[in-house]
């Protein structure tokens, strides 16, 4: 293999095992903050122990969440040189901002929230936790500003042979990078609602502890059905942005080869890339296709063979993820009505109990995807209609970023590991118990 | 103008630091040597538990900036160093993990490796950082498409490694420090002989290091055309002496910002040095990097001036803040709490 698709899958196994841990943390700092929240306004230690249980399993997922985003950031020096050249005065740019804007009081607050639980006075303590889950959600913010202008650049000058920075604020306020915000932030909250929803279910059917993981149900359940509800109108909005944006990744996250008016949509298809053709396609619902894309039953949905052959993404690959993604993101919805319509008796249903534990993996697959569509369906390009991945990459040996995607690989694995036995054998643990009340 | 500014806010990033996480990493490197048992181990862990993460980021906002104002210099220099940049970051988070995981489980094997791991994650980066600057004092071979002309060998030559080992140095006698200042006795009293006894050396190589550049670099060029930078070297040979008298004192906080005066002097002597270079090649000159022919757009300049210094003047408050919330020694008692190391 060269050089550029070792980096390809090098980048790949970096920010799919990134994406792992960073969903986690944007959701759960916030679900914390609000039992801590919930501690200081009552003084029920109840709450503290919540804050104490779930913010454990937040720590162990928040380390790996940090230091396999730092390699992230190096990586585009490291492997994409040629695209950190052209487009570094803006993407760049967007990255400093976001270290000094949000990373930085993100990592100081963390340490001081950890250790700080003597040393501060409970309202200040909060307050660190909330200082946590705001400047994450902020350092999202700005990750994803830059990889919206990926996808759709905007507020920029070609000049001096790069990409120069023409308008700041288009590119921090484009509509893309807003959508997609509230997109992938649903998707985290969604994931840390059935992350809390699932380990709570497991307590409660084995009967233990059941005051406290009811109420860290009920408050998951209320938090995940509004953002499991919320997803189904933002992804639309964001669907309609990439269809105007991106209409190469649409077409290939619909699988539709000609352009047509009132285009239907075939609730399943298997994409046959060779034969420019889908081989299968059946339950084509007349007319829904266009209708979702532009809000018009008879607008165009752009196909495939508009594009030249080698401007076009994988399809299958972009297909089958993304219509994996939007079934995961109906089942959540699904799911977390009912469990939010038991919120207050989950203990009488064991059905749902079951269903939301197993069901914990899903929404990481649902995110895990909807990035694969992300990425690859704006392929061949790295910056949409500027950039191609092939002219992005470093000169580097083969054997050197082979080398280095092995040694990723591997410790990520390890890593990856680790942590999954520390949350799986902390979570089945349950919280510490309660300090003995001391009668005078 | 507008690139000189950033000139030296990102020299001064890189200072801050090595400041700040060189106590992290000088007390990680030192601990196999300075504790004993368990409860010594746990003290060193948690003397830095509520820091290095925020300290670690000073690196990425490094990075960072090197990315957004000089993208050219980021571009190749992060390719050109490619193997030590990868093991850097993979110590990195060797380290990081092994100070979240380490006091997560009980079991001798499972510590003594996290143990073992958090020492080459601290030890590592330490040295490649000062192997990579010494390199950059000198020249990196490259050409001018940027391409790196060597390997991993190419940069562990004399000077480069002599840079490493003051590094090293540099972060030891920080870290020990640090934890005189955070142990109660019996470690804090090591803590502070062993500072004592690492001084000495660094002494020693910190002189073998200044002449060691004048043969090896051109980094005294500037030093001759503006005499008044040779006050930085002048006032890093100060502190640095002024760590040994406050030693002797028992001063440890202040032989620590003495200690701290040191290391911000040593790295801004290198910077000064290489002024205007940021990536200099030593092919041929014309092929260096330098703050005019890597640049951002002035647009792109002025915006990030006014994001770094809105912002890293608050980050300094909320900074000092927690190292002031969390100023006490590190007791038995706080070990006992769930959330310790």
């Amino acid at each position: 293999m060269d050089a550029i698709t070792l980096s390809r899958l090098q980048f790949a196994v970096a920010s799919y095992f990134h994406f792992l841990f960073v969903p986690l943390t944007l959701g759960l700092s916030i679900l914390v903050a609000l039992m801590e929240t919930q501690y200081v306004r009552s003084g029920d230690e109840q709450y503290k122990r919540m804050a104490k249980f779930w913010g454990k399993l937040f720590v162990i997922n928040f380390a790996l969440g940090v230091v396999t985003g730092i390699t992230l950031e190096f990586q585009f020096g490291t492997n994409w040189s040629r695209y950190s050249k052209y487009v570094g005065d803006i993407f760049g740019s967007l990255l400093a901002i976001e270290a000094s804007v949000a990373f930085f009081l993100e990592s100081t607050f963390i340490g001081v929230w950890i250790f700080g639980w003597k040393r501060l006075s409970p309202k200040a303590h909060a307050v660190c936790i909330w200082l946590v889950a705001a400047a994450s959600n902020l350092s999202a913010y700005w990750i994803l500003v830059a990889n919206s202008w990926m996808q759709h650049p905007v507020g920029y000058v070609i000049r001096n042979g790069r990409a120069e920075l023409a308008d700041f604020w288009a590119v921090v306020t484009q509509s893309y990078a807003v959508w997609m915000f509230l997109h992938v932030l649903s998707g985290a909250y969604i994931l840390a609602g059935f992350f809390v929803m699932g380990i709570s279910a497991y307590h409660i059917l084995q009967g233990k502890d059941l005051a406290f993981f009811k109420k860290s149900f009920r408050m998951a359940a209320t938090f995940a059905v509004i953002f499991a509800l919320a997803e189904l109108v933002i992804g639309d909005i964001h669907g309609k942005e990439m269809v105007k944006a991106q209409p190469a990744k649409a077409a290939a996250a619909e699988a539709v080869w000609d352009s047509a008016k009132g285009a239907p949509m075939f609730l399943f298809a298997i994409p046959d890339e060779a034969n420019e053709r889908n081989s299968v396609e059946i339950l084509g619902i007349p007319k829904l296709l266009s209708w979702i894309a532009t809000g018009d039953a008879n607008g165009t949905y752009k196909g495939l063979k508009e594009f030249p052959k080698d401007e076009r993404p994988p399809v299958a690959l972009t297909f089958w993820s993304f219509r994996i993604m939007v079934g995961l993101g109906f089942f959540f919805a699904i799911m977390t009505v009912i469990a939010w319509v038991k919120r207050n008796k989950p203990e009488e249903n064991p059905g749902l109990l079951k269903v939301l534990l197993w069901s914990i993996p899903l929404p990481y697959v649902a995110l895990e995807l909807g990035w694969t569509v992300t990425e690859m369906g704006r392929q061949p390009w790295i910056v949409y209609g500027m950039m191609k991945t092939t002219d992005a990459a470093s000169r580097l040996a083969g054997s050197q970023v082979g080398l280095s995607l092995g040694a990723f690989v591997i410790v990520y694995s390890l890593l990856g590991l680790v942590c999954f036995y520390l949350i799986y054998k902390n979570a089945r643990k349950g919280p510490e118990p309660l300090p003995v009340a001391t009668t005078n | 103008m507008l690139e000189t500014i950033w000139f030296v806010l990102w020299g001064v990033l890189w200072a801050v630091y090595f400041m700040l996480d060189g106590y992290d990493l000088g007390a990680g490197t030192l601990a196999p040597f300075l504790a004993r048992g368990d409860t010594e181990r746990r003290i060193i862990y948690n003397s830095m538990g509520p820091f290095w993460d925020g300290n670690e980021v000073w690196l990425i906002t490094a990075g960072g900036v090197t990315f957004a104002a000089f993208p050219t210099t980021y571009a190749v220099m992060f390719s050109a160093l490619y193997t030590p940049l990868l093991l850097l970051l993979f110590a990195l988070i060797l380290r990081a993990v092994a100070l979240e995981y380490r006091s997560k489980e009980e079991g001798g094997t499972w510590r003594q490796t996290w143990d073992i791991l958090h020492f080459i994650g601290s030890f590592v980066p330490a040295l490649l950082l000062g192997v990579a600057f010494a390199n950059i004092f000198q020249g990196i071979p490259i050409d001018g498409e940027g391409i790196f002309h060597g390997n991993l060998l190419t940069l562990l030559n004399p000077y480069g490694l002599l840079g490493g080992i003051l590094f090293v140095l540099l972060f030891l006698v920080h870290g020990a420090l640090w934890l005189a200042i955070k142990a109660g006795d019996p470690l804090g009293s090591k803590a502070g002989n062993m500072a004592a006894i690492l001084w000495a050396v660094l002494l020693v190589v910190a002189v073998v290091f200044l002449v060691a550049s004048w043969f090896a670099t051109p980094l005294y060029k500037n030093y001759l055309s503006y005499p008044v930078l040779w006050i930085i070297p002048l006032l890093t040979v100060a502190a640095l002496l002024a760590v040994r008298a406050f030693i002797s004192k028992k001063a440890w906080w202040s032989a620590w910002f003495a200690s701290s005066v040191t290391i911000v002097g040593a790295t801004l002597f290198g910077v000064a040095g290489l002024y205007p270079n940021l990536f200099p090649s030593s092919l041929n000159p014309a092929f260096s990097l330098t703050i005019f022919n890597s640049s951002s757009s002035p647009l792109t300049l002025k915006i990030m001036l006014g994001v770094a210094l809105t912002f890293v003047p608050i980050v300094i408050v909320y900074q000092i803040w927690s190292h002031y919330v969390f100023k006490d020694k590190v007791t038995e008692e706080d070990l006992a709490s769930d959330e310790a190391y």
